[in-house]
């Protein structure tokens, strides 16, 4: 490794800082002038969708691996390295997040309570968590991850709403759970640093890490992938760590809920696979059954809940644990059919979830309530609305044309084989998801009208960004779909995360397998 | 000859790709002009329509090239792992023979719906319905593998959703939606299972490859348990067929869907949509085929289902519902003329069904909209005088489908109920043959009260306009003729048949019995409701609890709304505490505790710097005790203890 930098793409980098050049300049911006400050916002994280579409357009699947890299020496000695670049697992992520990011600006584009620093704060959460997607080097990862946190906590305490638990029980549950669960992956990650440096150069970069495998021990990898179990396990919402979710999402503003639903949560499955499958092979073997019968729990324990539940937000907290259900039984499958659609589900639950959110946020704005007996027939007033809240019900339940079935599909392809009973009970829930969803979409939108609602006006101009745009994406790789499995396919198999699979799969373990 | 129509058949894709375009069209273009909104969906369907019968020409002027040889169009659509998924298109008779139905009867109902849909505020919004669950439907008759099929089976699901719970206001409307989606989602779970299971079996699923690799495997001896496996596949398919086209115990949600508009009735709850189970048990068939204890079942529950479901019409008044539940019948009659190996029976009866339940929702609509939304029997009366080509065209379709030569019905249902006797299934045979006589019986004693009976002064009932009437026509003489395929050298069954086609001369004994079945219950419904003779009421009062469980469709949806409310309601709200109280109620004592041992640490704070230095000591030679006895023997805690900063 150079110690300067050495070519590279300056792509990721230009994606990294717009949102965070935004930020600057809505910091000198005068609070009053809030239409100029959301539209600074806009702009910036419109250059970083554009950029991102190119970058996702312009990857070369027949070469893959690592692309648009950039490396620079940050700390020598003890090896940590300003590294960025992008492959078929977090290309996908990146571009999620700033489809999800730009959707975000719209959906609050009627906040008015000191726009100044929410959108500041917004795009500060967005740059945080597109940074956790291009690391290529663990400790930036991290970094990235921990700046995160602040946005959200302070977003949830002045932003947030107050329903069953306050807004300040939420943030503060919402930030400890991530705090907890960085505690444990920073144990794991100096670990692993530490037992990757006994051979040549200390270093954090996660290729490096999975080359120097031969160095963790069976009992190191049990342990050490115990430990980012327990981290992303709770980022991903796993049971028994999801509390904090439908809390959570009740709690913030809907920007952060989409953010946070969207692609916050999924840095625990990409987590779990570019650092747990990629770099601890063996102890994500040894863990898997445990995580394939969670998962379960996962998917029906949560449908179950969703049924119960009078919060719109709290309906689709849980169905978003739900979900995330899919995304753990693929990652148990330990296949690369399974991990490849763990990918895709996460991209789609991420659309899904962030249209869903904004449709209900503005659902809440305009009736000032979530309560779902307090609404009904809203589709009389708003018809726009309610498409936006169909469409996302309709990609919840998986319906074909959706990406939201692709992705559940492959992975059911996946695990069927490798977890035959798993599956099968995860199979079941396309049952549950669709009798809540159905539930919330009929007594929400649908019935006689209702004359209390009438002065209500139908999204229109910048408020129906977030449905143009999520709902294309949902349709576009729907129809489509090798669009996007094309990357992530090139992301499963030119990774090298294919070969560790398959590896992982004939490995047989002493004692316990 | 056979190049040429190659060539045509080619084009197959452009027909569901038709309406699709008129979806998309009408969603973003034209919905604000409903003139030009029904015109493009009706000049799209139409179209689709002659390239329907073009292409059906074709395939009969091919003659056996065509039966021995589909025509299979397709590329790729999805490549993920290993796994590839190819959408294409496959013509051969039996997908030419649902093209036309499937256009004819949609092109009659589009049209027919000018005149019944006129004034509805959702104009628009129906006509892209309309259009996109015709493109729905189409590419799923098309589909060359079981994954297309499916995912177009769950979008006429989707649009079945759109269109029952069309009047999105009615409260009735919206949960007789709801009802039919996830009540067909249950089998469509099973569907989807078995989906994946014979994929994880042949690695395929496209059907001519999927029906190479089973045949090899069946071959195979050395392949052990291939029998149970097959049979376990093909229970799992068959829920889906079980959930769509509305067979015991997932029939429930089909006549709540009456709920939607009439014409949507008649295309998708009676000529189309709830055949595409029969159709892909057909499709499927050489599964079904290779496990008898499958085809058993089947058979069992199509006739059940047959006899269970014309029971119940016998005791409604809801012209509709009557109707409604004959379709569930008849549904049954297909699907049990599978089970017992009349493929082409089936598949002959699904067509002329298309043509006469269609044409008698089309009349119902006509006899509702004259009556205002009147749909109870009893309202009715005298209505063939009032409205003579409504009257006689649904006078066409009772007998088609009491089985009355030479009208339709009566070739198909002739040719399964003798299959059924001749495959030896005499008491499937005895089913079938006991269900064509009350079919006969309520479908008179509807006609008899609803047409004959004496007016009602009052209403005032009057023809409906030509867009409605000349549906009925069009759809009146298939009904009479559509059963004639039966007859030439090159017939229905030659075209359509599984396995070696043996040319079958007609049983006139059988069929004989068949129309003395049929003839009894018009003569019965007759005796009943026109000359009075026997007093209905006096039926009713004599057999009070039967009516009861009749008129009440056994208690089926009770039963079902007690599961759903006790059952699974209540597993949920416990779920629901046992979240919020147990395991949340564990983090907030985890937090809880924090906070209390952070009381106590906080007095260890002391500020003292001799407390400091030692407790800093002590840590120091913990570590250097983990380091000095943990070297040389790999322990997996030895990178953990130098998180203490030791390097």
């Amino acid at each position: 490794m150079s110690a300067l930098p050495s070519g590279g793409s300056y792509l990721l980098p230009f994606i990294l800082l717009a949102p965070l050049l935004a930020m600057f300049i809505i910091v000198f911006l005068p609070k009053e002038e809030t239409k100029t400050i959301k539209i600074v916002a806009a702009l910036g994280t419109f250059t970083s969708m554009v950029l991102s579409l190119y970058a996702f357009f312009a990857y070369n699947q027949a070469a893959g691996g690592m692309q648009f890299t950039l490396t620079i020496p940050w700390v020598p000695d003890l090896g940590v390295n300003l590294a960025f670049g992008v492959d078929g697992i977090s290309l996908p992520m990146l571009l999620l997040t700033n489809l999800i990011g730009f959707s975000s600006i719209y959906a609050s584009w009627n906040m008015e309570k000191r726009a100044k620093e929410f959108f500041a704060l917004l795009l500060i959460l967005i740059t945080g968590v597109m940074g956790t997607f291009i690391a290529r080097d663990l400790f930036i990862f991290f970094l990235f991850y921990e700046i995160v946190v602040i946005p959200i906590y302070i977003m949830v305490i002045i932003w947030g709403s107050t329903k069953r638990v306050s807004k300040e029980y939420a943030g503060m549950k919402l930030t400890i759970y991530l705090l907890i669960g960085s505690a444990f992956l920073l144990v794991g990650m100096v670990a692993l640093y530490l037992a990757a440096a006994k051979q040549g150069h200390p270093t954090f970069m996660f290729d490096q890490l999975a080359a120097r495998q031969n160095l963790y021990s069976a009992p190191f990898q049990k342990v050490a992938f115990g430990l980012m179990l327990f981290g992303f396990g709770s980022l991903i919402s796993m049971f028994p760590f999801h509390s904090w979710s439908p809390d959570g999402y009740a709690g913030a503003p809907t920007a952060v809920s989409m953010i946070h639903a969207g692609v916050l949560k999924k840095i625990g499955g990409y987590g779990l696979i570019r650092l747990g499958i990629y770099v601890l092979p063996i102890g994500a073997k040894y863990w898997a059954p445990v995580i394939a019968v969670l998962a379960i729990a996962n998917v029906l324990y949560a449908a179950f809940i969703a049924l119960a539940q009078k919060d719109l937000k709290y309906v689709i907290g849980y169905s978003s644990v739900s979900h995330m259900g899919y995304v753990l039984i693929a990652i148990a499958a330990l296949n690369p059919t399974a991990v490849g659609g763990a990918v895709a589900m996460m991209f789609a639950h991420g659309v899904m979830s962030a249209l869903f959110f904004s449709m209900i946020g503005f659902i809440y704005e305009k009736t000032h309530t979530r309560n779902i007996p307090d609404l009904g027939g809203l589709a009389h007033q708003m018809p726009r609305l309610a498409t936006g809240f169909i469409i996302a019900g309709m990609a919840s339940l998986g319906l074909p044309s959706t990406i939201n079935f692709i992705s559940e599909f492959t992975i059911f392809m996946g695990t069927i084989k490798a977890l035959p009973v798993q599956a099968i009970l995860g199979i079941a829930g396309i049952i549950f998801t669709a009798v809540y969803t159905l539930r919330v979409i009929a007594n929400v939108m649908f019935g006689p009208r209702r004359s209390e609602w009438d002065h209500l006006k139908d999204i229109k101009g910048a408020e129906l960004v977030p449905l143009v745009v999520l709902g294309f994406v949902i349709f576009a790789t729907g129809i489509f779909p090798n669009i996007l499995f094309g990357l992530v396919n090139t992301g499963v198999t030119s990774s090298g995360l294919a070969k560790v699979l398959e590896t992982v799969s004939q490995a047989k373990m002493g004692g316990l397998f | 000859m056979f190049k040429e129509m190659h060539d045509l058949f080619r084009w197959a894709w452009l027909i569901p790709a038709l309406p699709f375009l008129s979806f998309l069209l009408i969603a973003f273009v034209t919905k604000r002009s409903k003139g030009l909104s029904s015109t493009v969906s009706i000049l799209a369907i139409l179209t689709a329509l002659g390239l329907a019968v073009a292409i059906g020409l074709g395939i009969i002027q091919s003659g056996a090239e065509i039966v021995e040889h589909p025509v299979i169009v397709s590329a790729n659509w999805l490549n993920i792992g290993g796994l590839k998924i190819n959408f294409g298109t496959i013509v051969d008779p039996l997908s030419a023979m649902m093209l036309f139905v499937v256009t004819l009867v949609a092109s009659m109902v589009q049209i027919y719906s000018l005149g019944y849909m006129h004034g509805d505020k959702g104009w628009s919004r129906y006509y892209a319905y309309q259009s996109l669950f015709a493109s729905s439907m189409l590419g799923m008759v098309i589909a060359t593998n079981l994954l297309q099929l499916f995912i177009f089976w769950e979008l006429v699901g989707l649009c079945s959703y759109l269109l029952i719970g069309f009047w999105y206001f009615k409260v009735s409307a919206r949960e007789a939606a709801k009802k039919a989606f996830i009540t067909t989602r249950v089998g469509d779970f099973g569907l989807l299972l078995g989906i994946l299971f014979l994929y994880n079996k042949f690695g395929t699923l496209d059907f001519t490859a999927l029906s190479a690799a089973l045949s090899t495997s069946l071959q195979n001896v050395a392949v052990v348990g291939t029998a149970g496996y097959v049979t376990v596949m093909a229970f799992l398919i068959f829920m889906g067929p079980m959930g769509k086209s509305g067979q015991f115990p997932l029939h429930v949600w089909l006549p709540d869907a009456m709920e939607g508009p009439t014409p949507v009735s008649a295309l998708i709850h009676a000529a189309t949509m709830v055949v595409a189970g029969v159709y892909l048990v057909a499709k499927m068939y050489f599964l079904f085929q290779a496990s008898p204890a499958a085809l058993q079942f089947v058979a069992g529950i199509g006739a059940f289902t047959a006899l269970f479901a014309a029971t119940i019409a016998i005791a409604q008044d809801d012209i509709k519902r009557i109707l409604a539940y004959s379709t569930l019948s008849q549904l049954g009659y297909m699907i049990f003329a599978l089970g017992v190996g009349s493929y082409s029976g089936s598949m002959f009866h699904l067509m002329t069904h298309a043509f006469f339940k269609a044409l008698m929702f089309l009349g119902a609509g006509s006899v509702i909209h004259a009556m205002h939304e009147k749909q109870n029997i009893w309202d009715m009366g005298g209505l063939w005088k009032k409205m003579p080509i409504t009257g006689w065209t649904f006078f066409i379709g009772v007998l088609a489908i009491s089985g009355i030569p030479p009208f339709a019905g009566f070739w198909s249902k002739d040719e399964l109920l003798a299959n059924a006797l001749q495959n030896g299934h005499p008491i499937v045979y005895a089913v079938g043959l006991f269900t064509a006589f009350l079919t006969a019986f309520y479908m008179s004693r509807l006609f008899f009260v609803a047409f004959m009976g004496p007016e009602k002064p009052e209403n005032h009932p009057h023809e409906s306009p030509w867009t409605m009437t000349i549906p009925l026509i069009v759809l009146a003489t298939f009904s009479t003729i559509g059963g004639l395929a039966a007859l030439p050298s090159h017939n229905f069954a030659f075209f359509i048949h599984f396995g070696e086609f043996e040319p079958e001369g007609m049983n006139w004994g059988l069929a004989g019995i068949s129309v003395i079945a049929g003839l009894l219950g018009m003569g019965l419904a007759y005796y009943i409701y026109i000359k009075k003779a026997i007093s209905s009421e006096s039926i009713v009062a004599r057999f009070p609890v039967p009516y009861k469980i009749l008129k009440n469709k056994y208690y089926i949806d009770e039963l079902y709304l007690w599961i759903i409310h006790n059952i699974m309601d209540g597993l949920a709200k416990v779920l629901y505490f046992f979240d919020i109280y147990i395991i949340d109620g564990i983090i907030n004592g985890i937090a809880l505790l924090t906070r209390g041992s952070a009381k106590g640490l906080r007095r260890m704070s002391t500020g003292q710097l001799q407390t400091y230095a030692m407790v800093f000591f002590f840590a120091v030679v913990v570590i250097f005790m983990v380091f000095a006895f943990g070297e040389g023997q790999f322990s997996s805690l030895n990178p953990l203890a130098m998180l203490g900063g030791v390097k």
